[in-house]
């Protein structure tokens, strides 16, 4: 087995020696971080609205004053009429026009309901169906707030009071919810891609089969390959929850050693599957899109960016499959949940699967293709 | 003339021979599509309930009834002590919960206030608040239903959803989709093809053949310029054909724009290619600098408009930004030049600029 050490400190050096790359392979992440940390957000803040007040009365000047009053809209102005609204949203001046409509407050007044329209430009999707929601929570704050000023309801008329109460995330921060997510897909990416560009440039230059000339066996070789990627995989997951801890507040409520613990095992999985690419393609160039091709859809299917509820039943059982998902849901449930071993059994254990199945079969392929 | 010909057909080959790599281009778009048409979604539906109700009487039952009828709940467990709810929800076995106070009938009987408290697991934030409002409206239904009058004024909301009625996410994705694939083939392939040859020390042996230097470069750009084009289309037709995805405007301004891109993102990856030496460099910057920029920043997935100030600057600098506004434009409102002039001027300012910068930096390193 020494001599898988010898192997594994040769490619350390090799690593340490590159400066460049040292520094690419820990810094690009980082960055990488910072960026989708702050883009990769739908919370919704300081949409640009347009009002069109038909009405002209202190019910309607309210209700502006509603939408004013919201961190999540912006008003732009109120115009004259919805022609020139409606120009603006084409243009994509605007992002939600409110009309209020003639006989707005009398209709308030005498039979306690109005009718409102709102048009939202929903080219930009999720972020429509948003901005629809937080429309309807300032209007029926306004509706709520009128009739405090009209006294409670009728005496012994049955009552229900809801309350509601946010739990693990009160703030509703949306980058600590994506960055624990985020540090994941960057521990996967860099043990994935590494690997398999690392063992297709020993193909391409010619080196791999130097290497099986010498007596070291399969085994010591694919040991001593895969553990430094496996420990740079632990390094760049203790930078990543450093930036997202110090940077982005990112809570820490379970224990570090669980989380450890699983992305020791999950790498071994996302090791593999480099290790498995690399026996599939002839160059680097190769080697770098058939990963990012598996990079891909796995990223989009683990629920990293949608929840993965939100899919058709179809894509939750294929998704299933990818080992990202997992380790996606664990580390949100570690780290923002503070959850402990018995919450996560279930796709730790399917984790552990994953691993052993997927070392198995890449080694059994690089026998193949080795021999 | 010839010897351009000679070329194309060189670089061709080339294309053609490395099976794996036209395989993953061919189908990245593809598979692309089906990814963002099935799984990005964000739509609540089939949420996991959990009911705390510690003193079970006829009311209570009747809204736990009102939660399992139609709508968008599920009840996955009935519990007696709040206490529990912690572990469902680190597992993630609930995302809402709902708890009933003790005595809930009999104060209703009385004529009472009685509390419900709705929990969420606000994670993430917008399904979490989502669901939580689901949940509240289903029980001041309920309270309606039982005679309560509700408080305040009552605002109906007349919504229209304009450009995609629907609000069908494929119709959005698809002209984002179309930016990241030219972005992939124009920018990443040209810059990779370009450094292999100085890499492999053939840049040296092409240079002093009788070709000019445009023609060295027409001759690498031409090919991916037309693997770019026919993406452009496979993935308007696919996303046409599976998700009806509509084309309101003209399809000629649609495509004019997409070459306008194209022209953009080939320069940007000679660009990359003149300033690089090795095909890892190249690579990395390709990534780096376009194809995750193109993904995140160009308002694809993400909203601009909620990006911090610093982003939004960076934002605008990415040609791939300002196609998606016209591609959306053409494609969803159906909108022609008069409406997008601004988009377009700034990409044929790009393109003229990336060009000059690119060539010169080409040139430089020629002599």
């Amino acid at each position: 087995m020494h001599r898988a050490l010898y192997l594994a400190w040769a490619e350390v050096l090799h690593v340490v020696r590159d400066r460049a790359t040292l520094a690419q392979t820990l810094l690009v992440p980082v960055l990488q971080l910072l960026v989708l940390g702050n883009a990769a957000t739908f919370a919704i803040r300081h949409t640009p609205i347009l009002v069109v007040d038909y009405d002209r009365t202190p019910a309607s000047r309210a209700l502006i004053q509603g939408f004013a009053g919201s961190e999540h809209f912006s008003v732009q102005g109120i115009v004259g009429s919805l022609d020139v609204a409606n120009e603006a949203l084409l243009r994509g001046d605007t992002t939600m026009v409110v009309a209020i409509p003639d006989g707005f407050e009398e209709s308030i007044v005498r039979q306690g309901a109005a009718d409102l329209g709102i048009q939202v430009n929903a080219e930009k999707g999720t972020a429509a169906a948003i901005v629809q929601a937080y429309a309807a929570r300032v209007v029926s704050a306004y509706g709520a707030s009128w009739s405090r000023d009209r006294g409670m309801p009728a005496r012994g008329a049955p009552r229900i009071e809801v309350s509601t109460r946010s739990w693990y995330n009160p703030t509703l921060s949306y980058p600590q919810y994506m960055v624990a997510g985020i540090v994941v897909s960057l521990v996967t990416i860099i043990g994935t891609l590494l690997t398999a560009q690392n063992i297709a440039r020993e193909k391409e230059l010619g080196t791999l089969e130097q290497l099986n000339v010498t007596p070291i066996t399969r085994a010591e070789f694919i040991a001593g390959k895969l553990l430094p990627f496996w420990v740079l995989g632990l390094v760049e997951l203790t930078l990543g929850l450093v930036v997202s801890r110090y940077v982005f507040d990112m809570p820490v409520l379970g224990s570090l050693w669980l989380l450890y613990a699983v992305a020791g095992v999950y790498l071994v999985v996302a090791l593999a599957i480099g290790l498995f690419i690399s026996t599939l393609v002839e160059t680097q160039q190769q080697a770098m899109f058939v990963t990012f091709f598996i990079m891909m859809i796995y990223l989009l299917m683990s629920g990293l960016f949608t929840p993965v509820d939100s899919m058709p039943r179809w894509v939750q059982v294929a998704s299933a499959f990818t080992p990202v998902r997992h380790f996606v849901e664990i580390s949100r449930a570690i780290l923002i949940k503070g959850a402990g071993l018995t919450a996560i059994a279930r796709p730790f254990a399917i984790l552990g699967v994953y691993g052993a199945v997927a070392m198995g079969l890449a080694i059994r392929q690089y026998r193949k293709t080795g021999a | 003339m010839t010897a351009l010909a000679g070329l194309l057909r060189k670089e061709v080959r080339h294309i053609l021979r490395d099976r794996r790599t036209l395989i993953v281009i061919l189908l990245m778009p593809v598979v692309q599509v089906l990814l963002f048409g099935y799984a990005v979604r964000t739509d609540v539906k089939n949420v996991r309930l959990a009911v705390v109700d510690p003193l079970p009487d006829d009311q209570t039952l009747a809204l736990r009834h009102r939660f399992a009828g139609p709508g968008v709940f599920t009840i996955v467990a009935v519990l007696h002590r709040a206490g529990d709810l912690d572990p469902l929800f680190q597992a993630g076995r609930a995302q809402v919960a709902v708890l009933i106070e003790p005595g809930f009938g009999e104060r209703l009987a009385r004529g009472l206030p009685a509390q419900v408290a709705v929990i969420a697991d606000t994670t993430e934030p917008n399904t979490g608040s989502a669901v939580q409002g689901d949940a509240a409206a289903v029980i001041q239904a309920f309270a309606q239903d039982l005679g309560a009058r509700a408080p305040g004024a009552r605002i109906a909301i007349r919504t229209r959803l304009r450009f995609n009625p629907t609000a069908e996410s494929s119709n959005l994705f698809v002209p984002g989709l179309m930016a990241f694939v030219l972005t992939i083939i124009a920018t990443l392939m040209t810059a990779i093809s370009l450094t292999r040859e100085k890499e492999t020390g053939t840049m040296e042996a092409l240079l002093v053949s009788p070709l000019r230097p445009w023609q060295i470069v027409a001759g690498k750009v031409v090919p991916y310029v037309a693997i770019g084009f026919v993406m452009v289309l496979v993935v308007i037709a696919e996303a046409r054909l599976l998700f009806d995805v509509p084309i309101r405007g003209s399809l000629v301004l649609l495509l004019g724009e997409g070459l306008l891109f194209i022209v953009v993102s080939l320069a940007l990856g000679m660009l990359i290619s003149a300033r690089t030496s090795s095909q890892r460099v190249a690579m990395l910057a390709a990534l780096v600098g376009t194809m995750l920029p193109t993904m995140l920043l160009s308002g694809f997935i993400f909203p601009i408009e909620s990006m911090p100030a610093i982003l939004q600057w960076v934002s605008a600098a990415m040609p791939a930004r300002w196609f998606v506004l016209v591609a959306r434009g053409i494609m969803l409102k159906g909108v022609g030049v008069a409406y997008l002039w601004r988009p377009t001027l700034i990409l044929l300012a790009m393109a003229a600029g990336l060009l000059t910068l690119s060539t010169h930096s080409f040139s430089e390193r020629l002599d």
